[in-house]
């Protein structure tokens, strides 16, 4: 068998597999919460939460209107997304004059509620939610398995990680918001209606973070806990990466994620403290973060 | 940052006749009340509510005098009664001891914590201090010492100075007032000291603070070590007076928990967090028996006071009519 620094190239290899799919969620989530803070200055804690209603939303559809997960994989991101942009535009809204912090504890409030309500009506524990069919079994590329849903997984988390930074950067609707992020009063000036255009990017990173969550259902148990489990680590991800750049959100992610998965291969206790570990060294030697602009 | 208060003590200097009387006469009440409380209510439940209550003073040490919002809090609170639990019941060591060894481990994890923390603000700072105390949430989880998911259970109140029984409820709660009274003493020292006045003005305006010559993450670094002292005075105490430290005082949730009590009770409030501790306190105690999560209400009233009630029920009062017509002030 190949080893590689003393450890089979199997593990090895499926470590990283791992490290990468876990690094395309941070990649969705970071870059939601990046594309959020841009232009709302809003710290989003409810990510986690809309994370875990994507999944939740996928499950539901399914169990009660028998829609699969291809229809679920559009729908969930547009009834979360939805359901985002009717919260910003009535509550959060109110808040973006004060303190950028009550907007971190209005999304904290926010995401206990959600996260209670779930708790309450489905329980703590996972529910399963089957690989598509045509996603299913997996193929053997000589050097190791790959089952064919997580191979699928980090192929479209990165078209939609590439997709949203081609909006972004390259679309005229992307140059009102970066435009916005800016200087909002002189792009209101101009005729631009900034107030839609907070609701519309809250909603599309609702929305992004409902996607990661559908994602996420065949490979993690859909869990009403699923989502503050993974906020904590994208919210270093984030410090690590700095909000500055979209792109730098989302390489960071990819770079944690791998991390991650390397540091359960050559020293499994650290695995779940490395990505903390790495925000403490990065704040030592660059506080402004990897790609940040602001201190 | 200077948004995120609404109400502050006034500074001695400035503050009205009335106002001192006012006080004088509310502490003395106060203190009569707490003398005679347990003969009206469950002892424990009045224990847990004051060691609730000074760590919320604690932390809104650093969030209302300092304007630092800590994500972080639980690990002081939850460090702590992890390290008294450990050295009462492993080293043997006497209760006051014991939280004594609590408080300066909890300032430790402070400076430690702390020491990252402030290379950033604002948002950041929210943020880098909940990453750290999630961090030290898994430690807690895989150490030998804390007994992972079990705890560190059955742990002896013994004897305070060495002939005070403890495990008698009513000693015990009148050992836990004193630490709390000591706890709030030390707090109402140090924000009317200098430093407390400096600490006020980075607050304020950071940037001024620093051009007049302060050296303000050093200021920064010092209140961040004071409220992880006292939350830990706090922790630790709590450990003795349930005999138990879990993993539950070291989580996400606890941090949160000792937000809302703040925000609850008002923000920069001398005694804010105490009303806002104990309405927590007595919500969990009467949805405990319930089957609704007490999460969703949590939640709920973090909303509904971010939305509607920013200044929390002492801010509210001090700018209401009668809180004015008392002789007390509130900013905006």
């Amino acid at each position: 068998m190949t080893m590689i620094f003393g450890i089979p190239l199997q593990a090895f290899l499926g470590q990283l597999l791992i490290g990468l799919i876990n690094g395309s969620f941070y990649a969705l989530l970071s870059l939601g919460l990046a594309v959020i803070f841009g232009l709302l200055r809003v710290i989003n804690f409810a990510h986690g939460a809309q994370y875990m209603l994507g999944a939740f939303v996928a499950m539901l559809l399914l169990q009660y209107f028998g829609i699969n997960y291809w229809f679920a994989l559009v729908f969930a991101p547009l009834i979360v997304g939805l359901f985002g942009a009717v919260t910003e535009r009535f509550l959060l809204s109110r808040l973006y004059k004060l303190d950028h912090l009550y907007g971190l504890l209005f999304t904290f409030g926010l995401a206990l509620t959600i996260e209670g309500t779930f708790r309450y009506l489905y329980g703590s524990s996972g529910q399963p939610y089957s690989v598509p069919p045509q996603l299913a079994g997996g193929t053997n590329l000589g050097f190791m398995f790959l089952p064919i849903y997580r191979g699928w997984v980090v192929v479209v988390s990165l078209v939609a990680c590439i997709g949203t930074w081609l909006l972004i950067e390259k679309t005229k609707l992307g140059a009102y918001l970066r435009a916005a992020t800016e200087n909002p009063i002189l792009v209101q000036a101009f005729g631009v209606n900034v107030p839609v255009l907070l609701t519309l990017t809250y909603g599309l990173g609702a929305g992004l973070a409902a996607f990661a969550g559908v994602l996420a259902a065949p490979i993690y148990q859909v869990s009403p806990l699923m989502g503050s489990n993974i906020i904590i680590v994208v919210f270093a991800v984030v410090v690590v990466g700095g909000m500055g750049s979209i792109m730098g959100a989302i390489l960071t992610g990819y770079m944690l994620g791998i991390a991650e998965g390397l540091t359960k291969v050559f020293y499994p206790e650290a695995s779940s403290i490395v990505i903390f570990v790495i925000m403490a060294i990065v704040l030592l030697l660059r506080p402004a973060g990897l790609f940040g602009r602001d201190v | 940052m200077s948004d995120i208060i609404h109400t502050a003590a006034p500074p001695r200097t400035e503050r009205s006749g009335t106002a001192s009387r006012t006080y004088a006469i509310f502490l003395g009440a106060g203190l009569l009340l707490l003398l005679v409380a347990p003969l009206f209510f469950y002892p424990i439940f009045l224990m847990k509510l004051l060691c609730f209550a000074l760590f919320a003073c604690a932390f809104n040490l650093l969030l209302g005098y300092t304007g630092l919002l800590s994500f972080g809090h639980a690990t002081f609170f939850g460090g702590a009664a992890y390290f008294t639990a450990h050295v009462v019941k492993v080293w043997g060591l006497s209760p006051e001891l014991g939280i004594l060894v609590g408080a300066f481990g909890a300032a430790v994890l402070g400076l430690i914590m702390g020491f990252f923390a402030i290379r950033r603000q604002g948002i950041y700072f929210a943020m880098i201090t909940l990453a750290l105390s999630q961090m030290f949430f898994f430690f807690c989880l895989q150490a030998e010492f804390t007994h992972g998911e079990d705890g560190i259970q059955s742990v002896p109140r013994g004897h305070l100075f060495g002939f005070i029984d403890l495990s008698e409820t009513t000693n015990m709660y009148y050992f836990v007032l004193a630490v709390f009274l000591i706890g709030m003493a030390i707090i109402w020292r140090f924000i009317n000291s200098p430093f407390g006045m400096i600490l006020k003005s980075i607050r304020e305006n950071e940037q001024r603070a620093i051009s007049l010559g302060y050296s303000v993450s050093r200021y920064k670094l010092g209140a961040f070590v004071m409220s992880a002292a006292l939350a830990g005075l706090a922790g630790g105490t709590k450990a003795l007076v349930f005999q138990f430290a879990t993993l539950t005082d070291v989580g996400w949730q606890m941090s949160g928990e000792v937000i809302l009590m703040t925000l609850l009770g008002g923000i920069g409030t001398l005694i804010g967090p105490i009303f806002g501790a104990g309405l927590v306190v007595a919500l969990q105690n009467y949805l405990a028996t319930s089957e609704f999560p007490v999460t969703i209400i949590t939640g709920v009233v973090f909303m509904v006071c971010v939305l509607l009630f920013r200044r929390g029920l002492i801010g509210e009062f001090y700018a209401s009519r009668l809180g004015r017509k008392l002789g007390f002030e509130h900013r905006r």
